[in-house]
């Protein structure tokens, strides 16, 4: 069999989508528009439920591509997608002129850019960082103020750019509250004198062993959930961050000192991919990911034949479901292959 | 001199630095299932002194958290130490006994042994 498929992505999903059609015996080319294939993945630190190393997660994909039938391309991204006949027609920026039977789509997402949220003071004030800067300081393994000191009251801000109209994100994010469930743990590790404080509007621990988490990061960890959307960031006299917020548990106003501030950036359409959808014709929601055909059982179908989706560009997703989603979307192009005798 | 009645309002909102959270800690040591609430208010649905007055466990819980003692002070005079709100609680506070130790620890700083 030679059909040929191309993935455009090499994050999560694209990376697994590639490695599963190839072991199906397709000619797969992943393109990728960094110079490392492994997307955000690549950036984090530890995996939520269970405090993994995500590097197991990227050398397990990378292994994954590692495969003969699998040409990589890096630091490509595509101009033009036309399709004639049962054939697609791929352009990239490199000079590329591709033909392939199918397409999956696995651009992913980008986070939120936080600094829009001005009123949170991030790109502003020196230690409002988002839930990104943290991991980078996780791996680094030093967790300081930018003057260098020990920060001794930590908060995080939860839904930054989701379920905010202002922020145009109607949408939950739905990882980030377990997020700062698990990076206020590794606070509390990293530096067992400091207080957490996390600022929710609704604690959504809808996945395996979220709760759990949640629970020990209370009874073990005493992190403390104050149940409130941070109006406004400030600073005090001795560079402190003044927090304000209301406690609509005890439905007062509260203001609270903070060393340190961590935005929960959320997750969007990737730039990538809103790209692709404009030169494709592929329908975008509402929400601006790409709308897949059916909510229960096409969420990997497009509405072009042959056109397939994996992943975060259609929606937010952990890292399972995006695996998940990837490999559901395997089945989807083997099944259009077979049905249009190619 | 006359009084014209004019005073200054104390205003309503809870300065987290200031307030003195030593009631929260003596809880949390003694305790520490106090950190499970999720202010559900299954406890306060339940409690039978909070069907005929104020009282509520939830609000309790959180002005402690606060460090707004005043109020909690008062409050828990209304509670009968009947105990059915440990019975309700979804995460296994031993909420009767914060109510205990709350007053315990209230008679302790009146003592100024916290």
């Amino acid at each position: 069999m030679n059909r040929d498929v191309i993935v455009i992505g090499g994050g999560t999903a694209g990376m697994e989508a590639a490695g599963q059609l190839a072991k199906a015996e397709c000619k797969v080319t992943l393109i990728e528009k960094e110079e490392e294939a492994g997307g955000h993945v690549r950036n984090w630190c530890h995996l939520f439920p269970d405090r993994r190393n995500s590097a197991d997660v990227v050398k397990y994909l990378s292994d994954l591509i590692n495969q003969k039938n699998i040409t990589f391309l890096k630091g490509t991204s595509v101009e033009s997608i036309n399709k004639s006949k049962k054939k697609f027609h791929i352009k990239t920026n490199r000079g590329h002129e591709m033909l392939s039977d199918a397409v999956v789509i696995a651009t992913g997402f980008d986070l939120f850019k936080s600094e829009k949220k001005e009123e949170y003071g991030y790109g502003i004030y020196n230690n409002v960082i988002t839930s990104a800067d943290l991991e980078a300081m996780f791996r680094s393994g030093d967790l300081r103020k930018q003057n260098g000191e020990i920060p001794g009251r930590i908060g995080f801000v939860h839904c930054v750019g989701s379920r905010d109209e202002k922020s145009g994100n109607l949408y939950c994010s739905k990882l980030c509250c377990v997020t700062a469930v698990k990076q206020a743990i590794e606070i509390r590790e990293h530096l067992p004198e400091s207080k957490v404080f996390c600022f929710y509007m609704d604690m959504r621990m809808g996945g395996a062993h979220y709760e759990e988490l949640y629970m020990q990061s209370q009874e073990k960890y005493a992190v403390n959930f104050i149940r409130g959307k941070v109006s406004e960031v400030g600073e005090s006299i001795n560079n402190g961050l003044i927090v304000k917020v209301e406690d609509t548990l005890a439905g007062r106003p509260l203001k609270m000192e903070l060393d340190m501030l961590v935005l929960m950036a959320g997750m969007e359409m990737a730039e990538g991919g809103r790209k692709i959808a404009g030169m494709s014709g592929l329908n975008t929601g509402e929400n601006r990911f790409f709308a897949a055909a059916d909510n229960h059982f096409g969420s990997n179908i497009s509405n072009i034949k042959g056109i397939f989706y994996a992943g975060t560009c259609t929606a937010p997703m952990n890292i399972t479901e995006t695996i998940s989603h990837a490999r559901a979307s395997v089945t989807e192009v083997m099944d259009y292959l077979k049905e249009s005798n190619i | 001199m006359d009084k014209f009645g004019f005073t200054i309002s104390k205003g309503r909102q809870i300065d987290y630095g200031s307030n003195d959270k030593r009631i929260a800690e003596y809880i949390f040591e003694k305790e520490p299932s106090f950190r499970l609430c999720i202010e559900c208010g299954g406890c306060a649905a339940t409690c039978t002194s909070g069907n005929f007055t104020g009282f509520s466990l939830r609000e309790i819980n959180i002005l402690i958290k606060r460090g707004e003692n005043d109020k909690v002070r008062q409050s828990l005079k209304k509670c009968m130490l009947c105990g059915k709100c440990t019975l309700v609680c979804p995460r296994g506070v031993n909420t009767r006994n914060i109510v205990v130790l709350a007053k315990k620890a209230f008679l302790k700083s009146d003592e100024y042994a916290i």
